[in-house]
């Protein structure tokens, strides 16, 4: 029964480990500012819920647990919001994404005065 | 009234989860002195919430019960184990095939609540990133559109509006 519960949580953690080098690897291999962003969120949700699930194995029912799962709530709500907070700073301060459709590219770029001059 | 209450709860189950010290049958007379020193610092945060007024449905969202823990938080766990695969998938693969795009999706949430919900759950989705909010339209940075993003972030917003209906 424990060795099973013990590889179960090895699984997540490394799975979890996994996930966060991917993170890491997309940080470096992506080409601008905002597509980096989206390899920062792997390791943010899913990198960050295996460990911490990985841990909840090892912890069993607890008080530790119970913190546990707080820390993933709350990691699930905080890195997101800075995440949208990195993003808008970056546009409002004239960041320009670089968008792949040309013809689509054009029409945002648009859409983006049409709110800066709103604001 | 229900947001004092709910809040004074949350506040005090927080206190005894952190702090551990649920030990009120051993009669030591410093548990009883901590307890204390916990309930007089939770009546203050109360006390300081009040006197800021920020004591209402955001603060403490009670009117959306349980269901966000029940139906919704799993359904998202869902999508974002999905979304996370397909970001990996595109990392790692030799060419990076990306298809970056900026959409704009309309949000239904009547509440700011709703929306900075909705608004989070599409950036907490790899691949989606929230990056501008007016009024009711968001604007979303996508990594490699296929146009599931759109549906999804559709399906999300239905959800939310859920959510929220029926307080």
């Amino acid at each position: 029964m424990s060795i099973a519960i013990e590889i179960l949580s090895w699984i997540f953690l490394v799975l979890g480990s996994l996930f966060s080098i991917i993170g890491g690897i997309g940080i470096v291999r992506l080409p601008e500012f905002f597509s980096r962003m989206h390899a920062g969120g792997v390791t943010d949700t899913l990198g960050a819920t295996f460990l911490v699930v990985g841990l909840l194995f090892q912890a069993g029912f607890t008080l530790v647990a119970v913190k546990l799962s707080m820390i993933l709530l709350f990691l699930l709500i905080t890195s997101p919001t800075s995440c949208h907070a990195l993003a808008k700073s970056a546009i409002s301060e004239g960041l320009k994404p670089a968008l792949d459709n040309a013809d689509h590219a054009s029409k945002t770029k648009a859409a983006d005065r049409d709110l800066s001059e709103g604001a | 009234m229900k947001y004092t209450i709910s809040l004074s709860l949350a506040m005090a189950g927080s206190w005894l989860i952190w702090s551990g010290h649920f030990q009120i049958w051993d009669d030591h007379f410093h548990h009883y002195f901590i307890l204390v020193l916990g309930l007089l610092s939770c009546l203050f945060c109360i006390w300081l919430a009040a006197r800021m007024k920020i004591v209402d449905d955001e603060s403490a969202p009670v009117q959306l019960g349980l269901r966000p823990f029940t139906t919704y938080f799993p359904w998202l766990m869902k999508e974002i184990v999905i979304s996370n695969i397909k970001v990996a998938k595109i990392i790692l693969s030799p060419r990076l095939k990306l298809q970056r795009r900026m959409i704009t999706v309309t949000a239904h949430p009547k509440t700011e609540l709703g929306r900075v919900i909705l608004a989070n759950s599409i950036t907490a989705t790899p691949g989606t990133i929230s990056v501008q909010m007016e009024d009711d339209k968001i604007q979303i940075h996508a990594l490699s559109f296929e146009g599931a993003e759109e549906e999804l972030s559709g399906d999300m917003d239905r959800r939310v509006c859920k959510l929220e209906k029926n307080q």
